[in-house]
């Protein structure tokens, strides 16, 4: 760590400095830099991004990320398509988090509008929600799993995964983009035998989610891997403004849902789950606790929703002004905002997705890390990942490597490996509860 | 050489490798082909694994509409994979655009950029769709090799004739007619 602050300095103060010896001593520590960029492709889940990486020696000076790959231009679509036709383009910003973004965007129409939808419809938007939120999380700890070499855990929460996903494709009709939201309510009821159903996924899986949790906190293979890696302390937080599970993880409490409750979140008691640990390991159990805490808030809902309309008719011309509409969408504060102008087609409409707040502390968290580290510190914070592209190791030293993605994996899990912390003997405990 | 054509066809068809690109999807249909490798679906059953490199790739899982950004990228893994490969498209905005069709930087389908065997529509395809495109594929790697490679023929023409900006040109032209405004098929209305 003295290094790398040394390293730091050196490069604030590079003009002032005039001192011949010191400039020396940076020519050589240049010298011994690698610079390894990664990406742009980390294609299988959130947005691609490139990472430019400086290492000294194994450890991480310095970290530059390139977003914008999956840039399709939704901001200006929205221009010129009308509120309805806009709904379902907003919910295709994330595959994930769709629900996340079409709530928000419809709670600014109807603000603007002034419509209130009916409490059935704002029940079933939190259910949907919260169901939303499940799947993402278990992604979520399925992806880190494997980065760390543990594919036993990703098989198995990705296959508790297709349970809510079983129950939201019976809800909204979709398994993913789900197009339930409307603009003045929901699109689907939700009957009886539905809400058996949500229940039955959240009996079995709350056993699921006890026993991953107990193996988290009482793994020390699991904990070697994630305890003190890619700290970001409550100050740092703060300053960098991340949001969601990696702001709680750092002991912030920042939860739209508590905050500004929104849909039926004023009725429903969220109980808020945060952590001291400030790392990749407290983000763990804060998205795994927050699992828990939604099928609670899954089987408040369901059994105190009541009768009545789903939706309410919205006009087509929304009357001109401007709204700011938060969420909390799985990986954080989720804010839309909206300007129109009279017509049926808005006239700005800008998202700020939860990630988008997340990276800024990227580089601060990579900095001073091992190579090792790498894949595990930036799954934390939940962006795409499992990467499948190629990244090139440049060495000034002895040419040029190649290496992929997988790779650098394969090292990281290695690496530890030497040191004796090897994941992949990770037994999972017996456990009687199946599907 | 047809032997050998033949022994590769044969081997091709028992375990193809697949290499998975997200040229600019919404991530819906990225789960979803992730989600036919997990244990609920399961593709590895029948011999196929997702893996890094595209050079050991056989076939590549193509989601999304192409954007700028990607476009190149894409072109480049598909040069990098060895012959023979196959394209799978994956979702109604890697065969078309969809509904980022006309926004200012989609150059449109995966088929703009590089041909394409298979089509997978669907928002977001499900896992099972994507298990029996990739039979699909499987059961006729062989017989149309001779159409496929008129297909990737004609293509190749039409890239060389400087048209590898078709869709943006396509965009500009769409955007003087709707007086700057964007948006695909959906606007038009």
């Amino acid at each position: 760590m003295e290094k790398v602050d040394e390293n730091k300095e050196r490069a604030e103060n590079k003009e002032n400095e005039e001192n011949k010896e010191s400039k020396q001593n940076r020519e050589t520590s240049e010298r011994n830099r690698i610079v390894i960029p990664i990406g742009p492709q980390h294609p299988s889940l959130k947005e691609p991004s490139s990472f430019i990486i400086t290492l000294e020696g194994e450890k991480v000076v310095d970290a530059v990320i390139g977003v914008g790959y999956v840039h399709r231009g939704i901001e200006k679509a929205c221009e010129s398509r009308t509120y309805i036709q806009n709904l379902y383009l907003i919910e295709r910003v994330c595959g994930i988090c769709s629900h996340t973004h079409s709530t928000a965007f419809c709670q600014g129409i109807e603000e603007l509008a002034g419509i209130t939808i009916p409490r059935r419809a704002a029940y079933i938007r939190v259910i949907v929600a919260e169901l939303e939120r499940l799947h993402s999380h278990l992604l979520w700890l399925g992806v880190a799993a494997h980065e760390i070499g543990f594919d036993t855990l990703f098989m198995y929460s990705w296959r508790d995964r297709e349970k809510v996903l079983d129950v939201l494709a019976e809800i909204c009709g979709n398994r993913v983009n789900y197009g339930i939201n409307t603009i003045g309510g929901v699109r689907r009821d939700i009957d009886s035998e539905m809400m058996q159903d949500t229940l039955k996924m959240a009996d079995y899986l709350e056993g699921q989610l006890k026993y991953y949790l107990d193996l988290v906190m009482t793994d020390k293979v699991l904990s070697a891997r994630l305890v003190g890696i890619g700290k970001l302390s409550r100050e740092d937080a703060l300053k960098f403004g991340v949001v969601g599970p990696v702001a709680r993880a750092a002991g912030i409490m920042d939860d739209i849902r508590i905050i500004e409750p929104y849909a039926a979140y004023d009725e429903i008691p969220v109980n808020p789950v945060t952590d001291t640990h400030a790392d990749v390991f407290g983000r763990t159990v804060v998205r795994i606790k927050e699992m828990l805490e939604s099928l609670e808030i899954i089987r408040y809902s369901v059994k105190n929703i009541p009768d009545g309309d789903i939706a309410v008719k919205a006009p087509r011309r929304i009357p001109a002004g401007e709204v700011i509409s938060r969420t909390e969408a799985p990986r954080g504060e989720n804010i839309h905002y909206i300007r129109s102008n009279g017509t049926d087609m808005p006239d700005r409409v800008r998202i700020r997705a939860p990630s988008q707040a997340n990276w800024q502390g990227m580089r601060h968290m990579l900095q001073g890390q091992y190579l090792a580290d790498i894949p595990i510190t930036i799954a934390a914070i939940d962006p795409c990942y499992s990467c499948t592209d190629r990244a090139i190791v440049v060495n000034s030293e002895s040419g040029t490597e190649i290496m992929d993605w997988q790779g650098l994996r394969q090292y990281s899990i290695e690496w530890y490996k030497k040191r004796g912390i090897d994941v992949s003997l990770v037994k999972m405990p017996e456990r009687k509860f199946y599907a | 050489m047809k032997l050998l054509e033949k022994a590769i066809n044969w081997a091709t068809r028992k375990s193809p490798w697949i290499i998975h690109y997200n040229s600019g999807s919404c991530n819906g249909c990225d789960i979803e082909t992730i989600d036919a490798l997990t244990p609920r679906f399961d593709l590895e059953r029948i011999g196929i694994i997702q893996q890094g490199s595209p050079r050991h790739a056989d076939i590549l899982i193509c989601t999304g509409a192409v954007t700028i950004q990607t476009r190149d990228r894409l072109k480049q893994i598909y040069d990098q994979m060895p012959e023979p490969k196959y394209v799978i498209a994956v979702g109604t905005c890697a065969c078309s655009g969809g509904i980022f069709d006309g926004c200012y930087c989609v150059m449109g389908g995966v088929d703009s950029v590089i041909p394409v065997d298979v089509y997978v529509p669907g928002c977001a395809v499900r896992p099972e769709a994507i298990i029996s495109a990739v039979q699909k594929l499987l059961d006729t790697i062989g017989e149309s090799k001779k159409k496929r490679d008129s297909n990737a023929k004609s293509l190749a023409d039409s890239m060389n004739n400087n048209n590898l900006t078709r869709g943006m040109k396509n965009n500009t032209e769409n955007n003087a007619e709707n007086n700057g405004q964007d948006g695909g098929d959906l606007c038009a209305s």
